[in-house]
């Protein structure tokens, strides 16, 4: 009876998924602690989310993906509105629009579009699936394009970056022809120099230092300069838990947020670092995995997009925190502080479940 | 593409190769960051690691405390006290007004301070923290540190600070430290002396604090300390202890120093006391003086201007660097170059009319007293201070052969006291008066010596310009019979571990060979001028034997006019000298003393020389001394 009820709650939960995650999650705890000069509230506080998350996963696990291709159109919808709302009434922090305050809580309408866009390219294909023309990416590439476009101008490079390459991984699944996938990147490369004249002065400075972070050791450079010395000097098995001078000696900026894999990087070594990859390239088999046997192409492309989504902020953030991407703030899958992240994370891990879980059903 | 019939199996291989493609891609991306980790942790760990440790330890130098100056009997000159400072260190600030701006919320920092934290801005690029207030309160002290997050870059420290409890008193003996100005690193960064000048914020500017700045120094510690990202020291790994600077010992006698000073009152001058048969000097005076104290936390543009510009010159060290025609103070060394030249003997006199002519010229030079001395023997020359006989004598005397003389003296060249910036003065002769005016401006008859410069030279005057503290020093040598010692105002250094003294050796440097005989008709004619000379009133009574000499240096000439001293503006009006030594026999002071614009020797220069003779000779101050409230008390100025 019992076995039953456990059964029913947890039917829809992908074990390996669930596992893989919840050990990232526990190595991200571990290193907040650390992060944060052993501050417990620190802890509890990520925790109370992570239950939260937890919870809007279940939940989604257990809808089934129909259902939630219903959503994709009205989802996208206000995630536009709010995109808009932003640019209109948004709170400036930090010299960007990217807030919103709707009552209750301040918002990133940014945050919710992660999870929409490929949601609704993924319903538009599955929509069109037997009859697919140009016009139909010509669209998809519009529901990109707009979303993109508000995000830049709030601004948020970085961010608008990530949403237009989550759409574009649809795209590509869907079976955009290489000609176009090709045309379009020689196009984009061709572009760089007008974009480059185009870009904000911090975000081209972000680009210099990382081409010679020492040129400006206090200014940009300090947050690449520090955290490649963190990782660096952590060497094969890293200086130890609570023991990482760069973190506890405060050379280590944003080391509970976007930085906080320099310090996992400084007390756990090369070793914690491997061991964190194979984490990530399990559960992106294991989404990967859900993608291929998907029994509709809505499920397979969400699939697809989603699994490919966490690979390129896991990616980003990783490359950028090493020195070999910009900065961007990118913050890393599961193990960075802050909730909204998590919550998008584990939507994200919910809708792989539902796609999986709700395969059977289906095909039949 | 566009009437492409769709094959759903067709399209599910499609989306699974595409579908691999992106997996391997995926697996690249995670391999080059894989790639970066080894690069950075294994291959380049070394690297990370020194740089990680540099970011984390950082060597503090610890300055060693600054040795102790003291008199000759102990009394403290000069030490070190401890007191908070508020610190900055501007490279981790980033906007310095806004900072000082808060930090005055909790201390009191005044415009004054500000300014002077600008001003060691400018001054001190390469250093680390620089002070913007100093001598903080407890209370002040606590509420800084309780806000300390709130202030990165900022910090309390304590720190050693020098005073000087005498104030004024001596000096210019003493001299200061001040902060270590960009011209001090250069001369250390010559001498190879940065490292050892680290954290080291003073430095000696003037006096023995110049002279004897690597005495008194010290070793500089080092403290291995691990910090934090705001510059601040978590724990000290390892420490290496400074070694404190030694400490001197002056031959300064501070209560001497005191009296005379007093005795100076308001008046402009110089007095230098040495003890003829070792050459330490008692006293050092130089009026005006200036409170060194001032300097030593960074002098305020207003002090200083008051300081730099004022008419009486209270930064100049006259005793070593003012020049001033000795006047007839120069006549017992006349008359005993004259003996010891077989010119002169004692007894042959001359009959003094009042005046002189050099043969064949009709410029008339004055004796003192019109209708003059009547019959001048060399005693009597001395002690009536008779112009005439100085004149003839001049005449018949080469002047190259009279500096030749002279010189072992120390006229015209440097004693070769302990302190920096000694004058050498002008002993003229010939040669030195075609250099002078060697310059093509002057013309053969400007350069070729005359009788008539011999003559004035002769009583002082002329082109003869020593210091007071060359007089004191000859003073000291003809006193001592010949016998030169140079002068020093360090008696000791006592090295500050072992406790171990080191003596200024008082080794005679030279000889000069003079008749014991010659010498003591000199001694007993200037014993004559304070019994019954020019100097007679001032000495009465003086319960201990004593010698001599009067002297008034012209600053203006007043071309054949009388000297009226009430009628002259009183910058032009002549400088007093005089010149003593006691006892007669085996004296234990020589002295000169030099008041500006004092008018007579007699009147001004000489009762100053009565007081500290009276002091040093019967320990106390003399019967008709007002000076009675000279102890040396310290007046710790404590503001």
């Amino acid at each position: 009876m019992l076995g039953q009820i456990w059964d029913r709650l947890t039917g829809k939960l992908d074990p390996v998924l669930i596992s893989i995650a919840m050990t990232i999650c526990a190595l991200g705890m571990i290193t907040l602690y650390s992060a944060s000069n052993e501050s417990m509230p620190r802890v509890w506080g990520q925790m109370s989310k992570l239950g939260i998350a937890l919870a809007i996963m279940w939940a989604l696990a257990n809808t089934p993906p129909q259902l939630l291709a219903r959503f994709a159109v009205p989802m996208y919808v206000v995630a536009l509105c709010l995109l808009i709302g932003v640019t209109a009434f948004g709170l400036v922090i930090n010299g960007a629009r990217r807030w919103l305050n709707v009552g209750v809580a301040t918002i990133q309408p940014s945050e919710l579009m992660k999870i929409a866009l490929p949601l609704i390219l993924a319903w538009y294909f599955n929509r069109h699936e037997t009859s697919l023309r140009p016009r139909d990416f010509f669209i998809a590439a519009l529901l990109i394009g707009v979303p993109f476009a508000l995000i830049v101008r709030q601004p948020d490079l970085g961010t608008a970056l990530l949403i237009g390459a989550s759409g574009a991984y649809v795209l590509l699944l869907a079976g955009l022809s290489w000609k176009v996938i090709l045309g379009l990147t020689a196009l984009l490369g061709a572009s760089l120099p007008l974009v480059w004249s185009r870009l904000h002065d911090y975000q081209r400075d972000r680009i210099m230092t990382l081409i010679d972070p020492s040129t400006d050791p206090l200014g940009q450079g300090y947050h690449i300069t520090q955290s490649t010395i963190a990782i660096g000097s952590g060497g094969l098995t890293g200086k130890g838990w609570l023991r990482g001078t760069q973190t506890h000696l405060d050379f280590l900026p944003e080391r509970h947020t976007d930085f906080i894999f320099a310090v996992y990087s400084e007390e756990f070594g090369l070793i914690g670092n491997l061991v964190l990859l194979v984490l990530y390239l399990a559960l992106f088999a294991r989404g990967f995995i859900i993608a291929a046997n998907a029994s509709t192409l809505f499920g397979r492309l969400l699939a697809g997009a989603i699994t490919l989504m966490f690979f390129t902020y896991a990616f980003v953030n990783m490359g950028m925190v090493s020195g070999i991407l910009p900065v961007v703030g990118v913050p890393l899958p599961w193990v960075s502080f802050g909730g909204t992240a998590l919550i998008t994370l584990f939507v994200g891990l919910g809708l792989l479940m539902s796609i999986d879980g709700h395969r059977k059903l289906v095909q039949t | 593409m566009a009437s492409e019939l769709r094959n759903p199996q067709y399209e599910l291989k499609r989306f699974q190769s595409r579908l691999l493609l992106v997996g391997v891609l995926v697996f690249a991306a995670f391999g080059v960051l894989a790639g970066r980790f080894i690069w950075l942790q294994v291959y380049k760990h070394q690297h990370f690691q020194t740089l990680a440790e540099s970011n984390r330890i950082a060597n503090i130098p610890v300055p060693p405390s600054r040795g102790i100056i003291t008199d000759r009997h102990g009394v403290v000159l000069a030490n070190d006290y401890a007191a908070y400072t508020l610190e900055l260190i501007p490279s981790k600030i980033q906007n310095l007004d806004e900072t000082i701006d808060k930090l005055a919320e909790y201390v009191e920092i005044t415009p004054k301070d500000r300014r002077r934290f600008r001003k060691l801005m400018e001054e001190a690029k390469n250093f680390e923290t620089l002070p913007l207030r100093t001598r903080l309160s407890e209370e002040e002290v606590a509420k800084v540190a309780a806000n300390r997050f709130r202030f990165p870059g900022v910090e309390i420290r304590s720190r050693a600070f020098r005073q000087y409890p005498m104030g004024e008193s001596a000096s210019h003996v003493l001299g200061y430290i001040a902060r270590v100005s960009q011209k001090d690193q250069e001369r250390l960064a010559e001498a190879n002396l940065m490292g050892a000048y680290r954290g080291t914020d003073y430095i000696g500017k003037a006096g023995v604090e110049l002279s004897y700045e690597t005495e008194l120094h010290g070793i500089t510690g080092i403290d291995e300390v691990e910090v934090d990202a705001g510059g601040r020291a978590v724990r000290v790994l390892s420490r290496k202890p400074p070694v404190a600077g030694n400490n001197l010992q002056l031959s300064i006698d501070i209560k001497l120093q005191a009296i005379a000073e007093k005795a100076f009152e308001d008046k402009r001058g110089a007095l230098v006391a040495i003890e003829p048969s070792t050459g330490d000097v008692l006293a050092f005076v130089s009026k005006p003086g200036y409170d060194p104290n001032l300097f030593v936390e960074g002098i305020d543009p207003e002090s200083w201007k008051a300081l730099n510009e004022s008419p009486d010159k209270p930064l100049l060290n006259r005793p070593l660097r003012g020049a001033y025609p000795p006047g007839s103070t120069f006549k017992p060394f006349l008359a005993l170059a004259a003996l010891e030249m077989g010119l002169r003997t004692p007894s042959s006199a001359i009959s003094d009319p009042g005046y002189f002519y050099l043969p064949g010229s009709s410029h008339r030079f004055n004796d003192d007293k019109p209708g003059g001395h009547g019959i001048v023997d060399m005693y009597k020359s001395i002690v009536v201070s008779c112009d005439t006989y100085y004149y003839q004598l001049a005449a018949d005397m080469d002047i190259d052969e009279k500096a030749d003389f002279l010189r072992p003296f120390g006229f015209g060249r440097k004693t070769g006291i302990d302190v920096e910036g000694e004058l050498i003065g002008v002993l003229p002769t010939r040669e030195w008066k075609r250099k002078y005016y060697g310059a093509a401006k002057y013309r053969e008859e400007h350069r070729k010596w005359y009788a008539g410069d011999s003559v004035s030279a002769g009583i002082g005057q002329g082109y003869n310009t020593y210091t007071p503290l060359q007089i004191a020093h000859a003073m000291a040598v003809l006193s001592n019979n010949g016998v030169v010692f140079k002068p020093h105002l360090v008696k000791a250094i006592q090295d500050s571990r072992s406790g171990e003294r080191r003596l200024t050796e008082p080794k005679p440097t030279d000889t000069i060979a003079l008749k014991a005989e010659y010498v003591n008709v000199i001694k007993n004619a200037m014993a004559g001028v304070n019994k019954e000379g020019t100097s007679a009133m001032v000495f009465k009574g003086a319960p201990y034997t004593n010698g001599g000499k009067t002297g008034t240096a012209q600053v203006f000439s007043l071309k054949g006019q009388k000297y009226e001293a009430s009628k002259i503006d009183e910058r032009l009006r002549d400088h007093a000298l005089f010149v003593a030594f006691a006892p007669l026999d085996k004296p234990t002071i020589a002295i000169a003393v030099l008041v500006e614009n004092g008018g007579f020797g007699s009147q001004s220069a000489a009762p100053i020389a009565r007081k500290v003779l009276d002091f040093h000779m019967l320990g106390k101050v003399g019967p008709d001394g007002d000076v009675a409230n000279t102890s040396a008390t310290a007046k710790v100025a404590a503001r």
